[in-house]
């Protein structure tokens, strides 16, 4: 395939990722949305999920936790508020994340203020989780 | 004049606190690395957040959004960053004073709240009773990034509350190992909104649209400029504390060859004294 799109993954930290791929998905606000070349100049928020990219024959897989991504002339921006490759994912401290979120949504009960903030948290755990598991069995 | 023994014992002191100096400028120097390359790393981010401000900024107006809407200054937070520790040279006394002349300029204007983060500033304003809305001691050990998130929260949530109506940060920027500057930024309300001058030139696909965009962003940009403003001050104190330390190692020196000059010449001096007596006294027995 000659038409490629240049994926940028940048976090506040740091730029994890500047190169050529083939293909991209990401979670979206409005769900899982894919790229190809020649993708309409789109800007939309991201969830916490899996957002993966394909360079060749390998696809590489990464657990996000909600940014924004921006499509503009076959340049993808992804920021990201952290991200992590699958085989980087701490397993243990996303699922002690989880239990403390769930812990923290059950006792707060969806009327508190602080109750979004433990769902998000949730959610991020379970984004890391769920990227985290798919590595195991593959 | 000093004694031969009390000279020696002098300048074995000062070699102490040399060894000490030479010490605190090295672990400076490898810190001094490190953080300026966090600040370089962190610089992507920061300015794709600030295009995209821009960008989604331009189409809305000013009142879109409570943290863009610019109200009369009445009451003002002034967010200071200091150090922890001292050994830094001008550092903390000069964002103190940068912090001072802010008070000095707006006083009977405005109501200028205080929240100051290192106990160098944290203690100058008590010593001065100065009440403070928010004090931070020991925090710049902690993760950056969670440190940034805290303190831009309190920032935002004292905006909406209309507890403030403006947040200026006050940090030294770095510029090099020998400069850093303190300086006064804008953080409440952000800047940019209903700029004519960034054409919208380009169609966007917004998902799910521009405002609720622009309303998880905003707060966002607020903490990207908070991290920055970490970043550079942790840097700045590094260089600050690594010229200070170099220029106390070799003044140092300069004590140490002064100080050797001196006991070369009071040793000659006995040595001189000692063989006239020898003489003398030979003389004398004749």
């Amino acid at each position: 395939m000659a038409e490629k799109i240049t994926l940028r993954l940048v976090t506040p930290s740091r730029l994890l990722l500047d190169e050529e791929v083939d293909e991209v998905t990401a979670p979206g606000a409005l769900g899982q949305f894919g790229v190809l070349p020649r993708h309409i100049t789109f800007l939309t928020l991201l969830e916490p999920g899996e957002m993966s990219y394909k360079q060749g024959d390998r696809r590489y897989r990464l657990a996000i936790t909600g940014g924004y991504a921006e499509v503009l002339d076959d340049v993808m921006t992804v920021l990201a508020d952290a991200a992590e490759y699958a085989d980087e994912i701490d397993v243990e401290r996303a699922r002690g994340a989880k239990e403390r979120a769930e812990k923290r949504m059950a006792e707060l009960g969806p009327e508190h203020e602080n109750f979004p903030a433990a769902e998000a948290s949730l959610r991020r755990a379970q984004a890391r989780l769920e990227v985290a598991s798919q590595r195991d069995h593959r | 004049m000093a004694t031969l023994k009390a000279i020696r014992k002098r300048i074995t002191s000062i070699r102490n606190t040399q060894q000490i100096t030479k010490a605190m400028k090295m672990v400076s120097a490898a810190k001094l690395r490190r953080s300026q390359e966090a600040v370089m790393q962190a610089r992507p981010y920061a300015e794709k957040v600030a295009a995209l401000l821009r960008n989604l900024s331009a189409r809305v107006s000013k009142e879109a959004h409570p943290l863009l809407t610019e109200r009369e200054e009445k009451r003002v937070d002034l967010w200071l960053l200091t150090a922890d520790r001292g050994l830094c040279g001008g550092y903390n006394a000069n964002l103190i004073r940068a912090a001072e002349t802010f008070l000095r300029t707006h006083r009977g204007q405005k109501e200028i709240h205080l929240a100051v983060v290192g106990r160098k500033g944290v203690d100058y304003f008590r010593r001065r009773r100065v009440e403070l809305a928010a004090r931070y001691l020991n925090a710049w050990g902690r993760p950056m990034g969670e440190f940034a998130v805290e303190i831009a929260e309190k920032m935002i949530g004292r905006f909406i509350r209309g507890e403030t109506d403006a947040a200026y940060i006050l940090y030294s920027r770095f510029r090099s190992a020998l400069s850093q500057v303190p300086t006064l930024e804008k953080l409440l309300p952000v800047a940019g909104a209903g700029a004519e001058t960034e054409k919208i030139t380009i169609e966007y696909l917004f998902e799910p649209d521009v405002k609720t965009l622009l309303a998880n962003l905003l707060p966002k940009v607020v903490e990207v400029a908070v991290y920055r403003s970490l970043l550079e001050a942790v840097a700045s104190e590094h260089g600050a504390r690594m010229t200070a330390m170099d220029s106390a190692t070799t003044n140092a020196a300069d004590m140490i060859s002064r100080l050797t000059l001196q006991m070369n010449r009071a040793r000659q001096a006995s040595i001189t004294k000692e063989l006239m007596e020898i003489v003398s006294t030979a003389e004398a027995l004749k």
